[in-house]
């Protein structure tokens, strides 16, 4: 039950109990059991919302940012990555294989409020080797939902 | 001049549905619970192999029966869901769309006046294909207390020194009744004592939601004397791409082939390389839409409740199919003034059947957010007749 709770809250957290014990033909009282225990063990972290900032009148800049760090000795990576989230205009902090360690996604007011975070804060860490940042143009698709196009029905409306 | 018609043709009534699509086309902001094939795209995976085939060149007749790598696909898939092994190059054929193989099953086995039991509510090509195939149509008229399906004792009583064939549609439209594995045993030993042969329309096998679809292929003796028909359209949301298949006896099916290479020569080419690879990799995708499906079944089924709207579970297709007996209206009545009234469409039951009075087609190939909305104004419409109002 809890990989069915969990694929429909994902895209849908604002769905009530009632609702979801009805299409899960489950009881209410063991849906809030099942959300209460992932809450607390950390497997729900969250109910957010998504939200299309472009199409608003509040200017923001989203940033991706490669970092190339050495790890430390005892540590490896946590310690460098800690106190790179520790930021609040930090949105998320991945660890990655491949070319480079940290993948840091930034949300910044202007093109130059990440660049002086980027150049101020991140790259003059200890241990920070090299960053590269690439701005986000545009945003096709996030969370599995299409931002560019609207779903629209085009089947015929009867049809045997 | 003379006249240019075939009167067989003139004495076949059009479909039911297309007289209500006309009222419900003219009225733009209807919100439609009409409709007979998923609201999910093809999945992307699907699609890119079309494509690619397309690209790659790929634009040219397959054999009549279809691409070989298609009907070996087709065999393991029936291996692996019903255990039951078909030789994929005699028993195979692949069709344009379910309804394709409906009509040439019917016309390679029926002879002039022999008779076809067709049980209804049921699909609406099944009872004019046969009329065109010289068949004499008896219809079997299933019932709500039996949840519609099929009984022993129905079949029984329909069969004459003259009936030929059974058609078998489950898990049906428009009910949504399916047929278990004891239900079909109990009919299957009167097919084989009767010695009548079955078209099995499967079109819906996948989307079941009380445990796996059972083919009556499956049972001892049956694969002989059956015309087992599935597709892509439901299963893999592929409507539009019309490519279906039947299998059957090397002799049935070696008729169903001339038949079939003269009129039609071979299904679409695009469409068969895309239909590759939704059986190879496609099954996650089922699941993801048979998961769907099956919450929005439920959903309907606790507001009808909770609306007092009288309605057996069904647990196939995507399909409900309450009973509006207690408004004393026919189907067409209520589904018209439902319309004109909430702006909500839905098809009579009696387009599938006479017997389909008294009762409506509700589809669920919509968003729960969709359902939410027609469901309220269908709640509010019937408050209003209760309450006696306008």
């Amino acid at each position: 039950m809890r990989e069915q709770i969990l694929a429909i809250i994902e895209k849908n957290s604002r769905i009530n109990i009632k609702e979801l014990a009805v299409i899960l033909g489950a009881e209410e009282i063991d849906i809030a059991n099942e959300l209460k225990a992932m809450e607390e063990e950390g497997v729900i972290c969250g109910y957010h919302t998504m939200i299309d900032w472009e199409k608003t009148s509040i200017e923001k800049v989203t940033a991706l940012i490669e970092v190339r760090i050495t790890p430390q000795r005892g540590q490896g990576y946590d310690n460098i990555a800690e106190r790179v989230y520790k930021y609040p205009e930090v949105n998320s902090v991945y660890l990655i294989s491949g070319g480079y360690d940290l993948l840091v996604t930034l949300e910044g007011k202007s093109l130059k409020a990440v660049s002086s975070f980027v150049s101020d804060k991140l790259s003059t860490l200890d241990g920070v080797l090299s960053t590269a940042t690439h701005f986000i143009l545009k945003k096709y698709k996030d969370h599995g939902t299409i931002l560019t196009r609207k779903y629209e029905d085009t089947r015929e409306k009867v049809t045997p | 001049m003379r006249n240019p018609l075939s009167d067989k043709i003139v004495t076949i009534k059009p479909s039911g549905i297309r007289k209500f699509f006309d009222i419900v086309n003219e009225m733009e902001d209807a919100i439609s619970l009409g409709v007979g094939e998923p609201d999910f795209d093809t999945p992307w995976h699907i699609r890119d192999e079309g494509i690619y085939s397309l690209e790659k060149g790929r634009t040219f007749y397959t054999s009549n029966a279809g691409l070989k790598e298609l009907k070996t696909e087709i065999t393991k898939y029936i291996q692996r869901t019903q255990n039951v092994s078909y030789d994929a190059d005699h028993e195979v054929i692949v069709t344009v769309g379910g309804s394709e193989a409906i009509d040439i099953a019917l016309r390679a086995m029926i002879n002039q006046g022999e008779e076809v039991l067709i049980p209804q509510p049921s699909y609406v090509s099944y009872e004019p294909c046969a009329i065109l195939a010289g068949a004499e149509p008896v219809i079997i008229e299933l019932k709500e207390e039996n949840e519609f399906r099929l009984t022993a004792q129905e079949l029984r009583d329909a069969i004459t020194d003259r009936t030929k064939a059974l058609i078998l549609p489950f898990p049906n439209n428009p009910t949504g009744a399916i047929m278990e594995k004891d239900d079909l045993e109990a009919i299957a030993e009167i097919i084989r004592e009767k010695d009548i042969f079955v078209i099995s329309d499967e079109i819906y096998a996948e989307l079941t939601y009380k445990g796996k679809h059972v083919s009556i292929v499956s049972l001892p003796g049956m694969k002989e004397r059956t015309v087992l028909i599935n597709g892509f359209s439901k299963s893999y949301a592929m409507t539009g791409w019309r490519l279906g298949y039947a299998c059957a006896p090397k002799e049935i099916m070696e008729q169903m082939l001339k038949i079939h290479q003269f009129a039609i020569m071979c299904a679409p080419t695009t469409s068969q390389y895309a239909a590759v690879e939704a059986l190879r990799n496609g099954d996650d995708d089922v699941a993801m839409m048979r998961e769907s499906y099956n919450q929005r079944r439920r959903y309907l089924m606790h507001a009808f409740k909770e609306m007092g709207l009288e309605c057996f579970e069904p647990y196939g297709a995507f399909y409900v199919f309450p009973s509006i007996k207690e408004f004393g209206m026919t189907s067409e009545e209520f589904a018209g003034r439902l319309l004109q009234e909430e702006k909500v469409a839905v098809v009579p039951g009696t387009a599938f059947g006479d017997c389909g009075e008294g009762f409506l087609r509700i589809s669920y190939a919509y968003s729960i957010e969709n359902l939410k909305i027609a469901l309220e104004k269908i709640e509010a419409f019937i408050t209003r007749l209760r309450n006696g109002k306008k």
